[in-house]
């Protein structure tokens, strides 16, 4: 990887998009997957282009996140393609794509992986709300990025996913672009693979300086913020009434199973016939134990999504963002996901040379599970 | 009730070619052991998803027993490794969301070992019956 500056002359996220626009431009990439602005102005959306006069309203700061990428990126190469694709995405989609290929949901061959620093983000509705309102919603966030902590807009604040995100930074992808650490009206570091940095004619320069510690301080400061929160969490669920409490307005819709990246299988076994009952069952369970909560299984139901994905969490929180209920279900599945993935030594989206827990062993181990 | 002692119902899902043929071996051999258990045949120990063990312990059962081949006799090869990894994600899950996860037992029992089979049921209904009733019998809003 080769280090390299874009001069921004005051216009930061004008110099991304120029760099971006000449992937396509150049024949680098036959296609963008990048965020764009919807025509009513108020939603930002991640879009695959291939004409570059389809790029006007590129906006890759926008701290948006309506659906994870990671689900697109299986979408456009779960059956192959010839098309060089660029996609724009946070580390925690990235994180996902590895998983993702490593599950054989996607392929990465034909990817071309631009990462992002991720400065937070809103809900839909909540950046909704500040679009219509004429703010510069990305650019107000980038502000902060020099000097440290990017402050969400006055009375909004960030999902709470990327709150405890302690993973922010791209860690792969050949191009990798850092918004942390350098005044971002000047300069706009980036980190390039060898072959697309003489591809693109960038000049090696210098890392900006400030970044490391820059993107220490943030990290430290979202780890005490993710630890008191699953030492909330674990406070809370330390006895099954706890675990009833945490999760009792939940409707048992699946939106937090629709939305994640990992949940990929195409007949989830809450979606087969397994769970279509014969009528009179009810009756029989209803008689057992004198009453029965309609729909059933909603304990069940999340405990085995934990059994079924939890080794592969990135942290995402897109099953926060699904909820209709806004149950707290990330801060869960994070700190059941970190014990859990500490057994095995895993970290989701470290490398694709590791295969994921649950599809491989070793001999010599866990001798003391019994 | 307090004249009845309480007796743990297990379910055990057993392996068709080693456990649940041990499982044979002790009624063949006339190994007397407690009638506490409800058997489900499996294929192998690497064929049982964790939603039915975790739906047994919300439905009340006392303990859930897994059975399976010693490490390197599996007739699929490597059924019962995999098995071993998903019991002790179970066993973790169920662990931080307040379960008691030792009413999970894992053991690996052969088909010549119907002794160990009965002793094993013997010394898990025991283990159960000191711990009591599964707290979440007749739990009606999980």
């Amino acid at each position: 990887m080769v280090h390299s500056v874009l001069k921004t002359d005051g216009n930061p996220s004008e110099a991304i998009h120029l760099l971006l626009r000449r992937l396509l431009d150049e024949g680098i990439v036959d296609a963008l997957l990048v965020p764009l602005r919807v025509a009513s102005g108020d939603n930002t959306v991640q879009t695959l282009v291939r004409d570059t006069r389809r790029l006007e309203g590129m906006d890759v700061l926008a701290p948006v996140m309506p659906v994870t990428t990671a689900r697109l990126v299986s979408a456009i190469t779960m059956t192959g393609i010839k098309e060089r694709v660029g996609v724009v995405m946070r580390d925690c989609e990235i994180r996902a794509v590895v998983e993702l290929v490593k599950l054989q949901q996607a392929k990465a061959d034909n990817l071309l992986i631009i990462g992002m620093d991720c400065m937070g983000t809103y809900e839909v509705p909540d950046y909704a709300d500040l679009m219509r309102s004429g703010a510069d919603v990305g650019g107000a966030l980038l502000a902060h990025a020099a000097s440290g902590q990017p402050q969400p807009h006055e009375d909004k604040a960030f999902r709470t996913a990327c709150q405890m995100c302690e993973k922010f930074t791209p860690s792969h992808g050949d191009l990798r672009i850092h918004l942390f650490g350098d005044d971002p009206k000047q300069h706009i570091h980036v980190e390039v693979a060898d072959d697309l940095a003489a591809k693109l004619g960038l000049e090696p320069a210098a890392p900006a300086q400030a970044r490391e510690n820059v993107v220490a301080a943030i990290t430290r400061q979202r780890t005490e913020t993710r630890d008191r929160l699953f030492a909330s969490f674990r406070e809370r669920t330390k006895d099954i009434v706890g675990l009833q409490a945490y999760l009792s307005t939940c409707i048992r819709c699946h939106n937090c199973m629709v939305n994640c990246p990992i949940c990929y299988c195409k007949e989830c076994i809450f979606r087969t016939p397994i769970f279509d009952h014969e009528s009179e069952k009810y009756q029989m369970w209803a008689a057992r134990k004198g009453a029965v909560r309609l729909p059933t299984d909603t304990l069940l139901f999340h405990i085995t999504r934990l059994n079924h994905m939890v080794t592969s969490c990135v942290g995402c929180g897109m099953c926060d963002s699904a909820c209709p209920s806004h149950l707290p279900i990330a801060i869960l599945f994070r700190a059941v996901g970190q014990e859990v993935q500490a057994l095995f030594d895993y970290v989701p989206g470290r490398s694709l040379d590791e295969p994921p827990p649950v599809a491989t062993f070793r001999e010599d181990e866990l001798e003391g599970v019994q | 009730m307090a004249d009845t002692e309480f007796e743990p119902r297990i379910i055990a899902f057993l392996c068709n070619w080693c456990t649940y043929t041990g499982a044979d071996l002790a009624g063949t051999s006339r190994i007397q052991y407690p009638p506490n258990i409800r058997v489900i045949r499996l294929m192998c120990s690497g064929a049982l998803d964790p939603v039915y063990v975790s739906k047994a312990l919300l439905e009340g059962a006392d303990g859930v027993l897994i059975g399976g081949c010693h490490p390197g006799d599996c007739h699929y090869q490597t059924g019962n490794y995999k098995a071993r990894r998903r019991v002790a994600i179970l066993k973790s899950i169920l662990k931080q969301l307040g379960f008691d996860e030792d009413r999970v037992w894992l053991r690996w029992i052969s088909a010549s070992e119907g002794r160990l089979f009965a002793d094993t049921v013997t010394e898990m209904v025991a283990a159960l019956k000191a711990k009591g009733p599964n707290p979440l019998k007749g739990a009606w809003d999980i």
